[in-house]
Order: structure tokens, then C-alpha cells, then sequence
């Protein structure tokens, strides 16, 4: 499995902590899918209210890696700023690196991101980029030093699946070397095993669990999913053919005529 | 002095960041700041100080995805 910033993690799972029922849900989500990575984000506390310390003696108790994102910025000013405060709550160099420029989609402002990323590296972070499948764009993010791509696979919170697979199976092979995850608008175990077949190394999904009627079993579902997916990958499948080849023999069949 | 924190007016007695921040009864230790967009690191709160109007935002963990 390919290292991330030099971190190998235990499972090809990243999970979010957003939107579950409850806390209780959270924690049996991140146990029974056995996630390695946490996604959390900063957001305004109340004083004396605390609820960012309750929230964070949850998340240190699950013994996962934690990756904190810059969610819902749509400058590089914004996300830049973000960055540094997560750094300095959250004592990581990982930063999931999000520049929104689209509303309607979350799309990301990949001009944006690119220049943020530079920035960031620089500066000594470990960058996880949330961009498209864009072959340009994702070389110029390695350009500016990170050594991590995270592609959508459609957008964020729509559970549609992989919405560019030409563009995902383009990317991995332009880029072999590159850890990639991919990240958002997943909605069924079968999409992560798609994406794990592709090749990718790891998926990053949340919604889809956090919202599924059952969201533990959803959490085992994509567990199972993503080891499966990666094991076909591993196991090298054969190649599609436009014509039936019967699969039993037929040599020393009776003739019943 | 009156200041605005996390989008809402404040009145406060102290001057400085780090003091603001207990006058107002963030304790905890997972806070992040910025002083009128800019951040303001841990260690350099105790020597930033405040004057009429600053815009202060204090962030803590919370879900993400």
C-alpha cells in the first residue's frame, strides 16, 4: 500500500465525522469500519460552552490519524488561514486542502487550490488536495510539492457514484506513482469498490455512511466494499471481451442428436 | 472596549488576546484564533493586543468531512 506524506495507514478507509445521529453512532461507525483516518474541521465555539472539547475527546478516544480540512472556504486567503489554525489546534501537518468555487457543486476552485497549495507546502504542510480528475491541474498540484491527490469522484454529499470514470482511470495511470483518494459523493458500497478496482489507494466518504438508514451496517458495507475492491485490483482481472467464450469445456461432450 | 467575537459584539476590560479569551471563558485548550482574518498562533497570543473594533474569530474541533 502506498505511504501518505510517509505515513502508511492500517485501512483504505477515511471516514468523516459529520452528520451522524449521535456520538454513539460515530464512534461504532469508525470501530466497525475500522477507518484510519479521521476527517474534522474548525468551527466557531461559544465561550463556555465547550462543545468543541467534548467533541475532540470523542475523536482522540477512536486512535485514528486525523486529518483536518479547510470545508467551506472559497479564498486561497480563507483556506490559508484555516490551515494554520488547524495546524495549531490539531498538531498536524496534514491538511486537507479544500478552495470551493462553485456553489451549487462544491466544486473546487482548482486556480485557487493550486496556488493555496503552494503556499502551504512551502510553508511546511503536508497537503491532501480535494480537486477534479483534471489531468493538468493534478500535475500541477505535484509541482508545487504534494505528493497526494484526492479526486472527487462526483460531488459532495450527492451520493452519485464515480460521476468520471474515463477521467479517474486517466488519472491513476498518468500518475501510478502518486497515493490517490478518492474523495466525495460516494452513496454505495459498490462505488468504493469501483474506485478501489480503478487502482486508487484509499476512499474518503461520509454522507453516505452518516446518512444511510443504518449507518453502522453502511459502515461495515464499505468496509467489506473497499477491501474487496482492493483485492480485485491486487488479484490482476481479465480483460472484457466483446464475444461469449464458454467456460466449460467443450471438448468430451456427449452428442445427444 | 467593544469587539467583535465569532460575529458577535463584545464588551471586554482586558487588552490583550489571552486575557480576552479567559475574561470571555474560552478555557479549553483546543482554540484556534484570528485577529481580523489573520492567525494569531497560541504562543502569540499573550502578546497581541486588541484595540476597538477587532474582529476576533475562535474556532474549536468539530465535525468534518
Amino acid at each position: 500500500m502506498k505511504k501518505f506524506y510517509g505515513v502508511k495507514i492500517e485501512s483504505q478507509m477515511m471516514l468523516g465525522t459529520s452528520q451522524y445521529p449521535s456520538p454513539s453512532i460515530l464512534v461504532s461507525c469508525f470501530k466497525k469500519s475500522k477507518a484510519s483516518v479521521a476527517t474534522v474541521s474548525l468551527r466557531r465555539e461559544s465561550g463556555g460552552n465547550n462543545s468543541g472539547k467534548s467533541f475532540w475527546s470523542i475523536i482522540k478516544d477512536l486512535d485514528v490519524k486525523i486529518l483536518p480540512n479547510t470545508a467551506g472556504c472559497y479564498s486561497v486567503k480563507e483556506a490559508i488561514t484555516t490551515a494554520h489554525m488547524a495546524r495549531d489546534v490539531f498538531d498536524t501537518k496534514w491538511i486537507k486542502l479544500e478552495v470551493i468555487g462553485e456553489e451549487d457543486t462544491l466544486q473546487p476552485d482548482v486556480f485557487g487550490l493550486v496556488e493555496a497549495a503552494k503556499i502551504l507546502t512551502e510553508d511546511g504542510f503536508q497537503v491532501f488536495p480535494y480537486t477534479t480528475e483534471d489531468l493538468v491541474v493534478a500535475e500541477k498540484l505535484l509541482n508545487v510539492g504534494c505528493e497526494v491527490l484526492m479526486p472527487w469522484g462526483s460531488p459532495i454529499g450527492s451520493g452519485q457514484g464515480l460521476n468520471n470514470i474515463f477521467g479517474l482511470k486517466a488519472l491513476r495511470a498518468h500518475f501510478p506513482d502518486i497515493a490517490m483518494v478518492v474523495d466525495a459523493g460516494l452513496g454505495l458500497p459498490s462505488h468504493a469498490a469501483i474506485a478501489m478496482e480503478l487502482g486508487f489507494d484509499a476512499i474518503l466518504l461520509n454522507t453516505a455512511i452518516a446518512k444511510a438508514g443504518d449507518p453502522v451496517t453502511m459502515a461495515e458495507a464499505f468496509s467489506h466494499a473497499i477491501i474487496s475492491g482492493s483485492l480485485g485490483r491486487k488479484a490482476d482481472p481479465m480483460e472484457p471481451r466483446e464475444m461469449a467464450s464458454p467456460s466449460t469445456p467443450v471438448f468430451g461432450k456427449a452428442f445427444l442428436e | 472596549m467593544n469587539i467583535i467575537v465569532n460575529g458577535e459584539d463584545k464588551e471586554i476590560s482586558n487588552t490583550k488576546l489571552h486575557e480576552v479569551l479567559i475574561e470571555l471563558g474560552y478555557t479549553g485548550k483546543k482554540l484556534a484564533t484570528a485577529l481580523n482574518g489573520n492567525f494569531v498562533s497560541i504562543e502569540d497570543r499573550e502578546n497581541t493586543a486588541l484595540s476597538e473594533g477587532d474582529k476576533i474569530e475562535v474556532l474549536s474541533p468539530q465535525q468534518g468531512g
